[in-house]
């Protein structure tokens, strides 16, 4: 038993004499320096999105330049985290509703994405956008100019990725 | 007892209920459309198929009536498979609009589809496209929406009796019209914004505005009329949005009437929303401080004798009995409860309530209305009547002025000695009383406000007693058809708590000639809008109340109050059945709940107005009148005692006390929905 120790004792002196440890952990970096590149660099490089990813929220127009939000208050009423504010007012033209007053507090979003699910016209939609970030909460409770002027800077995109996941909606 | 099983449970039911009553009663749903309780039976939207053994097809069961031994079952595949297959056809010609369709939310065909609708579409083709029509003012149509229930048009020809809608067209092409293209003229035509099951008929004042689910639903009663209909006022943002029926089988059923309904808008125009004050001819915004030091100064400066009291048409039972004692404290006694020459002077309980109650008409078997028009004074009781009359073997007569009523009524004249003719026996109707089993007399509450209003009242206990209109067996009465039928909410409320002055002659129009003759110095006026100030001019008159409108008109000092939606008051129906009503809304501005500004005034003087929330005052309400306000919605029976006196009845005619059923209270006259409802309506002179 004794000498077992001692032997446990050697085999330890010898480990931190000759860096042992050190040297396995130079070996990987220097195997890593022949391999492919993982990382990006991030402000210049960004990696692939889903098309379902949930990020910024948008209000979408149709082509024409109309709204597309009906009022129909589905958003608010689905939305979990009570993120979602709209007043509406009868817009006498057709005989529906249209939106006064469509706010949604980012801070209190937590980006579940029922919103856009539960929208009958594609109106408020999750974009791709998820650079957002602000130097004030003030600046995160979006109202309808700010969703709607989203909506006009990413619509090819969100319409571009609506459409490549419309199979499985 | 038949009995029959349903998904291998055995039930008894009575013969002759159908498959769908017999479920209900197990408590299996079943789901419809076209089938409403109140209603006759359409069996044509098939929505309520099940499958009954040895039956090689489905069945609806909401038109067939149970049989001994029927083995029924309402969840097999069979059942499911034909009812997804009904809903698919249904579904065909449905816009699926719900989004911006009113009546999503609340939709039964919505809730239905959850649990019977493919989520596909199989239909490829163009969906049928209606014209919209004109049901007036009140319902907005979308009749694309429209699944052929006609549930409406039964509504329409059966408990509202104006057969003015129909179905036109076969199949595919059918279409609900009103025929003419005319407004539908009746006076709960909004009921069938309730009962159509889609959104095809909908509020018109309501439509766009808000989601169902948005808003803050309070269970009220109304106090428009008399009758005290249980409804739900909807309320957003402080605004009543719309108001809504409960049901109450005792007294609305499952209806209301239009102005109960759409004179909601009225609460919000022509509102008083701080205290007013009276100078130079000129209104001026003041405190509630000063208001009451200006009242107390008036009041210091004259005696009690040379004031007066006056309540309006829908003033609570908790500021009346509080403005009592007030004036009361002041050494006052002239109190009015009518803002007309009504004397109510000691009436027993009996003798102003409608004994048989509301759904005790359904019993009846002879009507007698006597200058009323139900129609247009409570219009929960004439669809009863109503009801009753469908039923058959129901003679109704009137006598009064001409009438348009939605059923048979033989018009007597107007001349209140054919009553005393029917009393001699000098008439046919002597007879046809005598030989009915349980008849009602209905008088109207304008038989107060006439001179021989004793007479009347005399001579009708008279006929009481000798025609089987009261029924006694050892001292309790079984059949009692003595009904005086009101058309103020605050009436039989301001009446069980005595507000009336022991003065004999005590009348308006004797307020009228004091005040010329400069003998009244103060009169407070609470709600009371139907007063002419004007020949109050020599008085200081303090206006108390929710609108401004003809009694704020020319008043010293006005004191806003809060209408029946903002407060949580008592009032007493025409039965004597007591009710409550809950605020869903606070009162405007500075306004205040009518029983704290009274306890408040009090406070300035020395009476002992301890009052801190409601229930304390229905505690005194409670000491003033323990019978009848101990018990909540409950009737109690009055004791039959001697009323009216014997003299001559003149031969004036009677006169009604409603004239426009749509702009009669200071409510229903400051919204524009009901001025709508006037203007396109009443050219028909409902």
């Amino acid at each position: 038993m004794f000498k077992n120790l001692k032997y446990k004792v050697l085999k330890k002196v010898l480990k931190i004499v000759f860096f042992r440890d050190l040297i396995i952990g130079l070996l990987t970096t220097f195997k890593y320096i022949f391999k492919r590149k993982v990382t990006l660099n991030y402000p210049n490089e960004k990696g692939p999105i889903s098309p379902r990813f949930k990020g910024e929220h948008a209000l979408r127009r149709y082509p024409s330049g109309e709204e597309r939000c009906i009022g129909c208050k589905l958003c608010e009423a689905i939305c979990p985290a009570q993120a979602i504010t709209i007043d509406t007012e009868p817009a006498d033209k057709n005989g529906i509703r249209a939106t006064t007053r469509y706010d949604i507090d980012m801070t209190k979003c937590i980006y579940c994405g029922l919103c856009e699910e539960s929208c009958p016209t594609d109106a408020i939609v999750e974009g791709p956008n998820f650079e957002f970030a602000t130097e004030t909460r003030s600046e995160l409770i979006y109202n309808k100019d700010k969703l709607l002027k989203n909506g006009d800077m990413w619509e090819e995109e969100i319409k571009m990725r609506l459409d490549s996941d419309s199979e499985y909606r | 007892m038949i009995q029959i099983k349903i998904d291998n449970n055995i039930v008894k039911v009575k013969p002759g209920t159908t498959i769908l009553q017999a479920c209900q009663q197990l408590g299996i749903e079943i789901p419809i459309f076209c089938y409403h309780e109140k209603l006759s039976i359409a069996g044509n939207c098939r929505m309520c198929l099940v499958e009954v053994k040895d039956n090689p097809k489905p069945v609806a069961s909401c038109s067939i009536p149970v049989i001994d031994g029927m083995e029924i079952k309402t969840s097999s595949t069979m059942v499911r498979k034909a009812r997804n297959g009904v809903m698919e056809f249904l579904l065909i010609n449905h816009p699926l609009d719900c989004p911006i369709c009113d009546q999503g939310g609340e939709c039964d065909l919505q809730d239905i589809a959850m649990s019977y609708g493919r989520d596909k579409s199989r239909f490829n083709y163009n969906k049928r496209a209606v014209k919209e029509k004109n049901f007036g003012p009140l319902i907005k149509t979308v009749m694309t929406r429209c699944i052929h229930c006609t549930r409406c048009i039964r509504f329409a020809t059966e408990i509202a009796g104006v057969p003015e809608l129909g179905a036109i067209g076969m199949g595919e092409n059918m279409e609900v019209v009103t025929y003419l293209d005319k407004s539908v003229t009746s006076e709960v035509s909004g009921n069938m914004i309730d009962i159509c099951p889609v959104g095809a008929l909908t509020s018109k004042p309501f439509s766009l505005t808000w989601r169902p689910w948005e808003l803050n639903k309070t269970e009220s009663i109304d106090v428009l009329d008399a009758v005290g209909s249980n409804i739900r006022v909807d309320s957003n943002n402080n605004e009543v949005m719309r108001v809504l029926p409960i049901n109450n089988e005792e007294i609305n059923e499952e209806w209301i009437s239009d102005k109960t309904r759409f004179a909601y808008d009225g609460l919000k125009y022509n509102r008083l929303d701080v205290p007013f004050v009276k100078k130079n001819g000129l209104y001026k915004k003041t405190s509630w401080d000063n208001a009451f030091n200006l009242i107390k100064k008036e009041v210091l400066k004259t005696s009690g004798n040379k004031m007066s009291a006056i309540i309006g048409n829908q003033t609570d039972c908790e500021s009346i009995i509080l403005l009592k004692d007030l004036f009361t404290f002041f050494g006052c006694d002239n109190f009015l409860c009518s803002q007309n020459n009504s004397m109510y002077k000691s009436l027993p309980r009996f003798a102003y309530c409608f004994n048989t109650t509301i759904a005790g008409i359904d019993d009846s078997d002879l009507c007698l209305l006597v200058g009323t028009n139900p129609r247009t004074e409570a219009s929960m009781v004439n669809t009863r009547i109503r009801k009753r009359y469908l039923e058959g073997n129901y003679e109704i007569f009137s006598i009064g002025p001409k009438m348009d009523l939605n059923y048979d009524c033989k018009h007597l004249g107007n001349n209140p000695q054919i009553l005393e003719k029917i009393y001699n026996e000098k008439h046919f109707l002597s007879k046809k009383i005598r030989k009915s089993k349980k008849p009602i007399i209905i008088l109207g509450d304008n038989i107060f406000n006439r001179k021989d209003a004793e007479a009347i009242l005399g001579l009708v206990y008279r006929m009481c007693i000798k025609f089987p209109i009261i029924q006694k067996q050892k001292n309790d009465i079984i059949w009692n058809g003595y009904n005086i039928l009101h058309h103020a909410a605050s009436r039989v409320g301001a009446l069980d708590l005595n507000f009336i002055s022991s003065k004999p002659d005590f009348n308006l129009d004797k307020i009228y000639s004091l005040s010329k003759k400069k003998e009244l110095d103060l009169v407070y006026l609470l709600g009371a809008d139907e007063i002419e100030t004007k020949k109050l001019e020599n008085s200081f008159v303090i206006y108390q109340g929710h609108h401004g409108g003809y009694g704020s008109k020319n008043a010293d000092i006005i004191l806003p109050g809060s209408a029946f939606t903002e407060k949580n008051a008592t009032f007493i129906n025409l039965e004597g059945r007591l009710q409550q009503t809950f605020k869903s809304c606070n009162p405007p501005g500075e306004a205040k709940e009518d029983w704290k500004i009274i306890v408040a005034l009090g406070k300035r003087f020395n009476t002992k107005f301890n009052y801190f929330s409601v229930e304390d005052v229905k505690n005194r309400l409670r000491k003033v009148n323990p019978i009848v306000f101990s018990s909540v919605n409950t009737i109690i029976k009055n004791k039959f005692l001697k009323f009216g006196k014997k003299r001559n009845i003149s031969n004036l005619p009677f006169d009604l006390p409603i004239t426009n059923f749509y702009l009669n209270d200071v409510i229903s006259k400051s919204s524009k929905i009901m001025k709508k409802c006037s203007d396109e309506i009443n050219n028909k002179n409902l």
